[in-house]
């Protein structure tokens, strides 16, 4: 088989799929929609684990994150039956300590307190979140302080009236003035604004913001713990709807910084066997950002997987079309195997004619295939506004996988063309 | 049961034989074993000094490509190539260079009439034409020998005449022809006649 003999024989396969055009394409169509499913379910895959994936890194992927959580109600409706409304439950100043002194490989430890309050500047009212926390605050969440400075250490010591706002709350509070020294009204007190802080993302704020749905994330400020538990208090007493109700919380969440990602799942272990020995209740919960990562590649795994055999199942499904197709070809030109058989065609060369239209059929629909499944993505951003992500391994693969199922199907019908007698074939009418 | 028995037969280079007989004679039969179409059971088939009665399919093959002409009753161009695609087939199955044999395959379209016709496909052409494409074909790879299973038979006389003169013309330039026929005018064009009956050469003439 020559190179002439190729060129001719893939020209001699399109002719011949072209004098049956809506044929050809009806077959096509099981590999065109095989092709184009794998393409796009993989890009949409792709884009939603990395998007899950991006979220749970921005997390810190060598951070541990504890947040207080209200035990289930029924539990403590038995727990204060004679003690009316005042709960008391989650982590602690002590939790917090312990933790830093006898977890190895801790290299941070990050206690906040975060308490729901209206702040006041002249005319200007917002609800905000007060979060009290220490000052490398910046450092670990990866927030840029864009004016003035952030809290300091003897803002912490001496429990400073001064607070930092994040971007957005500034310039509610303040759309036509610089708000570095002037004294906002949060609660009962005054707070002088030092600095103005960028979060680093929306994702990044969604643990602080915690489970108060519906408050707007960017309308954060931030003061030293010292002050936020001095002026706040460790009970905050909320009304609803008539009843009263007071919760003591010490500490709304604590971010362990562990010196290395390895460190993050024996650590994991450690904390949790602690927390246990202390707390009566599951008055908390415990986020790791590292372990919700494998979790996501492995589910991304699955997915993959159960994608692979759907597409995998359509593609032979296309090809059995394919096959059935090329089967009634090879009755249907009965006359004209025979006659190239008598013009000096070997098997191998009528192998090879079939074979080539099969593979021609299959490649043909793949590459329409790869195509249109490059295009689906693009239409799924656009109109449903996910993320999707073309990887060229998926095209390779779609695409190898359809010229392979062309050469599979296309085996048994071209082998039985070249098994005709000649004479035979010849008679045939 | 067989179709031939005992058939003795000897051709030279370069005579015109046509076979005639009643249907079922075996003259079919005869032609496709001597075009290497089908091999005998018994016996042996010596063509250009080569026995070629139990070779391999794949050397059949080669043999057919390259020593044989095949002229067929109802034509059996192939219908999705035009008139020179199809005086090219055999040359693809010898992997020639088909450029370098264009000036030949040309040259034979002319010589049956149909220069002006090389892009038509055969479903544009008429019955004579297409068998005059048929005999092209049959000389593009100047084979030693062409056999014509009835190539009038599905032509009215007048075209058949012309055909038949092309083959006469085949004839005078050295081929050997070997044509099988019912028309006993057709047997007369030839320097031997083989008349077959039942299997068996039942007479053997030469004409002149
Ligand atoms: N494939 C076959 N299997 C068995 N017998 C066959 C086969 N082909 C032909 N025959 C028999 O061989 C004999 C000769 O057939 P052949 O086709 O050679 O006849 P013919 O002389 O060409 O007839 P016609 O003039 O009708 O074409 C017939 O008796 C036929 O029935
Ligand atoms: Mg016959």
């Amino acid at each position: 088989m020559n190179q002439y003999q190729l060129i001719s024989t893939i020209k001699l396969g399109v002719k011949s799929l072209m004098l049956h055009k809506l044929r050809s394409i009806l077959t096509m169509l099981g590999i065109i929609f095989g092709v184009c499913s794998v393409i796009a379910m993989l890009a949409i895959g792709e884009g939603a684990a990395y998007e899950a994936q991006e979220d749970i890194k921005k997390l810190g992927s060598n951070n541990i994150i504890l947040r207080s959580v209200k035990p289930p109600e029924d539990a403590n409706n038995q727990n204060n039956s004679r003690g009316g409304f005042a709960i008391s439950y989650g982590l602690t100043f002590a939790d917090s300590s312990r933790i830093l002194a006898s977890i190895p490989g801790v290299n941070r430890v990050l206690p906040k307190r975060i308490i729901r309050e209206n702040a006041r500047f002249s005319s200007n009212y917002v609800p905000v979140q007060v979060i009290g926390t220490y000052p490398f605050y910046p450092e670990m969440s990866g927030a840029e302080v864009i004016a003035g400075r952030f809290l300091s250490v003897p803002d912490e010591r001496f429990k400073q009236n001064v607070c930092v706002l994040s971007s957005g709350l500034a310039q509610q509070l303040f759309p036509y003035q610089n708000p570095l020294e002037h004294a906002i009204k949060v609660g009962e007190n005054y707070y002088r604004v030092v600095g103005v802080l960028r979060e680093k993302n929306m994702a990044d704020q969604r643990p602080q913001s915690g489970k108060m749905e519906g408050e707007p994330l960017d309308n954060n400020i931030y003061m030293p713990l010292s002050t936020a538990t001095t002026r706040f208090g460790k009970t905050i007493v909320r009304r609803t709807s008539g009843s009263m109700q007071a919760e003591t919380v010490e500490l709304h969440e604590i971010t362990i910084q562990m010196l290395e990602d390895d460190a993050v799942l024996t650590a994991d272990q450690q904390i949790r066997w602690m927390l246990k020995n202390k707390h009566e209740k599951m008055d908390y919960e415990m986020i790791v950002p590292l372990q919700l990562l494998m979790q996501a590649r492995k589910t991304q795994q699955m997915f993959n997987i159960v994608l692979g055999s759907i597409a995998a199942i359509s593609l032979i499904v296309g090809g059995i079309g394919i096959m059935n197709i090329m089967l009634a070809t090879v009755t249907e030109r009965t006359r004209e195997i025979g006659v190239r058989r008598a013009l000096g065609a070997k098997r191998r060369d009528i192998t090879t004619q079939f074979l080539v239209e099969t593979v021609v059929l299959s490649i043909g629909g793949g590459v329409i295939g790869v195509l249109v499944g490059i295009t689906v993505p693009f239409f799924v951003t656009y109109f449903a506004d996910m993320k999707t992500i073309v990887t060229f391994w998926s095209v390779l693969v779609a695409f190898g996988i359809s010229g392979f199922i062309g050469i599979l199907f296309g085996i048994y019908p071209a082998n039985r063309a070249a098994s005709l007698d000649p004479i035979d074939a010849l008679r045939h009418e | 049961m067989h179709a031939l028995r005992g058939v003795d037969l000897q051709i030279a280079e370069g005579s015109y034989v046509a076979i005639m007989g009643p249907s079922g004679s075996g003259k079919s039969t005869m032609l496709n074993i001597l075009g290497c179409l089908d091999r005998p059971t018994e016996g042996q088939y010596f063509l250009g000094g080569d026995d070629v009665a139990q070779m391999e399919d794949d050397i059949l093959s080669n043999v057919r490509g390259k020593r044989i002409g095949f002229i067929f009753q109802s034509y059996n161009l192939i219908p999705q190539l035009t008139v020179i695609e199809n005086i090219q087939v055999p040359l693809i199955y010898q992997s020639y260079d088909l450029k370098e044999y264009m000036g030949r395959a040309i040259e034979l379209a002319r010589m049956v009439g149909l220069e002006e016709r090389l892009d038509h496909r055969p479903n544009q052409l008429s019955g004579g034409q297409q068998q005059r494409v048929a005999i092209a074909r049959s000389l593009i790879n100047d084979p030693l020998m062409i056999l014509a299973d009835e190539p009038t038979g599905n032509l009215d006389s007048k075209t058949g005449l012309e055909v038949l003169d092309l083959i006469d013309k085949l004839n005078a330039d050295g081929k050997t022809i070997v044509l099988v026929t019912h028309d006993p005018k057709v047997g007369d064009r030839a320097q031997r006649v083989i008349h077959m009956k039942d299997g068996k050469i039942d007479r053997d003439i030469t004409n002149r």
